[in-house]
């Protein structure tokens, strides 16, 4: 890709800056054993850790790509040409002041301090590899709420997260948790006590500044029982006419009655590969709920997924997908109803703009003990032009007839009536696109902290200026 | 204000106005009568820009500027405002962000600020007898026939428009309903020009036309002042074709 078709690709994505590479580490480009095995010793693993990105490795090199969502695409990523461990900054700073000047003022840029100041239970902030910047409210602190970046939650309680990693993802589960297992490095470590609320959201901010860089991060957080949890993240990368790779591991863990709800607005540039696995395990009347919104990257495979093991779990999957020029979000959700009264609603929102595609897959599986679950799926796309594409990939596999499923598709275009309406209010064609285009996506932006939602209300504004015509 | 000469309009090669004159001047009220499918929702909905019309001669000017090389959202800012026989829905965007960013967009320089907003929205909405949870519901999205004219006459209200096309507004109101949009009209017409698109002489009792217009295949066969209204309500069309 010549450097002005990717300009073009990503348009004007606002976070497309770069600012200098000042790495203090930097792995060679590629990846063999001695790769895993060297970031594990750099940041002074205990030997069972180390053992298992090994064994992730193998895996990693064995398993076939995926054969679906887009072989195009995934057969041009190289492996090779990757970076896949870099080190900007000595430690990870519990005071904003002492992040390294670059870095801050990349995230002064995208005004992350002042989020945390005004409604935050916690923040960390991860560029490139590893987290620069991390803190948590004291009262959280006291009420035993942990809250670490995944290096440090590792040094710290070694135990908790042997005990839960890779118990939702096993490393093999695909080609990307392989990978990801075997490199990891940063993410957050999150555990909540019994029965503690943490009522304001804690958020992770995810950078990647470098050319090439890979982008492995891994999440694990534990809500104990009867405990609650708002945890929202946030992605951006500067854009560069080459590729970058993104793969996340998320596990969630709510013990009976716990609460979890994990909201994601990933706006990486059009350079990115975003390929994640993302699965939570509720238990007992439990409820875990996605809220995962994909408007950047070039190719983002995601499928936030649930699976409901005890009596009475609840899973909700709030998703929306944007694919602009040159983009493919093939996003959706899975949910596994294995125990009986177990409830789910799936809400899917894609929309599709100058040939983009966007495709929602989703699997629903009913085992035959799971009796009397109930489950809605709705899947909405919306047409900007001729050029786009959508398309939907539903799965179901019931095992048991008292199960009451729904499920509703539609596919929409924008009416030349509505724009005429909001045209004759004095909107122009643009801003009435951009209003029909928040309101598609409406039943997910509420969801959003009020912050996020007037963010990726005015990205989406800006998606529809200088497109029509 | 506007003078419309000899207009022409098509649909996909069908001619639905064949050769419309008129013109309104401030202050005036304009009724147009006649029966389904004539065309007057057709005039109206051309005057106002919708792509789906294409003019094949004649001419529509605003204050002396000819329309053609004016987009939809240019004769809103210019001060012409639409009531819709049918109005579009919009989920998900709510009547209070709609009508805060129309009021902007077409008021521009001296949209109000927010708090005098606040309380031009809080009187006209009594004046209409609309309950503030209105605000919070989506535009047009599963409203009633009524509560959307209402809406209708609302954003009329706040654009404060100097030509007001109104396209059987009093249409599926009860009498309660039609009197206070009425008022609504009402209020604006000695600042403004109006075109009232309606079949019925009773919202005709509240507001005063100045000219009646009635409209038969695409043509203004016959124009004459208030009372022609009240005939064309006792015997209908047929002796004006006769
Ligand atoms: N967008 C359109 N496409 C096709 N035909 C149309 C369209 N708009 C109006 N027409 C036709 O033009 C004629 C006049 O319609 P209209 O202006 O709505 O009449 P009225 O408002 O007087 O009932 C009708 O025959 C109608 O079917
Ligand atoms: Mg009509």
């Amino acid at each position: 890709m010549s450097g002005d078709i990717a300009r073009d690709a990503v348009g004007d994505y606002r976070y497309g800056f770069h600012d200098p590479e000042n790495a203090t580490i930097r792995f060679d480009k590629g990846l063999s054993e001695q790769v895993v095995r060297d970031i594990s010793e750099l940041k002074n693993e205990p030997d069972w850790m180390t053992e298992i990105r090994v064994k992730a490795y193998h895996r990693f090199m064995e398993m076939p790509m995926p054969s679906w969502g887009n072989c195009d695409m995934l057969n041009q990523i190289d492996f090779d040409a990757v970076t896949y461990f870099l080190r900007s900054s000595e430690g990870t700073e519990k005071d904003w002041d002492d992040v390294p000047d670059d870095i801050k003022n990349t995230f002064d840029r995208l005004g992350i301090p002042e989020a945390e100041q005004k409604w935050l239970g916690g923040v960390t902030a991860q560029y490139e590899s590893e987290a620069v910047y991390h803190s948590i409210r004291e009262d959280l602190e006291e009420q035993g709420v942990l809250f670490f970046d995944m290096d440090s939650g590792l040094k710290e309680h070694p135990d908790l997260v042997k005990k839960y990693f890779c118990s939702v993802v096993p490393a093999s589960d695909n080609k990307f948790s392989a990978l990801n297992t075997a490199v990891w490095s940063g993410g957050s470590f999150i555990y909540v006590p019994k029965g503690v609320h943490v009522e304001l959201p804690v958020q992770a901010y995810f950078r990647i500044n470098a050319k090439n860089m890979g982008q492995f991060e891994r999440t694990l957080i534990i809500a104990d029982e009867g405990s609650s949890i708002h945890y929202v993240e946030g992605c951006t990368a500067p854009t560069y006419s080459t590729e970058s790779l993104h793969s996340a591991v998320v596990e969630l863990i709510a013990m009976e009655g716990a609460k979890i709800r994990y909201s994601t607005v990933q706006n990486w540039s059009a350079n990115v590969y975003n390929l994640v696995t993302k699965r939570g395990i509720a238990h007992s009347n439990a409820t875990i709920e996605w809220v995962d919104g994909n408007i950047g990257s070039k190719l983002t495979m995601k499928y936030p997924s649930v699976i409901l093991k005890g009596e009475g779990a609840h899973a909700e999957v709030i998703s929306v997908a944007y694919a602009g020029k040159g983009q493919h979000q093939d996003a959706g959700a899975k949910v596994h109803h294995l125990a009986p009264n177990t409830t789910s609603n799936i809400l899917s929102k894609s929309i599709a703009k100058n040939g983009g595609r966007s495709s929602y897959r989703g699997m629903l599986q009913v085992t035959p003990k799971a009796k009397g679950c109930r489950s809605k799926v709705i899947c909405d796309a919306l047409m900007l032009d001729a050029d786009s594409q959508s398309d939907t990939y539903p799965t179901m596999e019931v095992g048991n007839s008292s199960a009451d499923l729904e499920h509703e598709a539609s596919v929409s275009k924008v009416s030349n009536d509505q724009l005429f309406y909001l045209m004759s209010r004095g909107h122009s064609e643009e801003e009435a696109m951009g209003m029909i285009v928040n309101g598609f996506f409406e039943p997910f932006t509420r969801e959003l902290p009020m912050e996020y939602a007037v963010e990726l209300n005015r990205l989406l504004e800006l998606e529809m200026e200088g497109a029509i015509g | 204000m506007l003078c419309i000469e000899n207009l022409h309009v098509s649909v996909d090669d069908t001619e639905i106005l064949k050769g419309v004159s008129l013109r309104i001047n401030l202050g005036e009220v304009h009724a147009v009568m006649g029966r389904n499918g004539s065309g007057k929702s057709t005039l109206a909905n051309v005057i106002m820009g919708h792509p789906a019309y294409e003019i094949t001669s004649g001419d529509i000017k605003f204050k002396g500027t000819s329309l053609e090389e004016m987009e939809v959202f240019e004769r809103a800012r210019a001060g012409m405002f639409l009531s819709f026989q049918y109005p579009s829905s919009i989920p998900g965007v709510q009547v209070g962000t709609f009508l805060r960013k129309s009021v902007s967009a077409v008021r521009g320089d001296e949209a109000p600020s927010a708090r005098e907003f606040r309380k031009e929205l809080k009187s006209h909405m009594d004046a209409l007898e609309m309950d503030k949870s209105f605000l919070a519901r989506y535009v047009n999205d599963g409203f009633s026939g009524g509560e959307k004219k209402r809406l209708e006459i609302l954003q009329m209200l706040l654009l404060n428009p100097t030509l007001a096309l109104l396209d059987e507004t009093d249409s599926g109101l009860d009498i309660d309903a039609l009197r206070v949009v009425a008022e609504g009209i009402n209020s604006i017409t000695p600042r403004a020009g109006c075109l009232l698109i309606t079949h019925y002489q009773r919202l005709l009792d509240h507001v005063k036309p100045d000219y009646v217009h009635v409209m038969i295949d695409g043509k203004i066969v016959k124009t004459g002042g208030a009372d022609l209204a009240v005939k064309l309500e006792a015997q209908g069309y047929d002796w004006i074709e006769a």
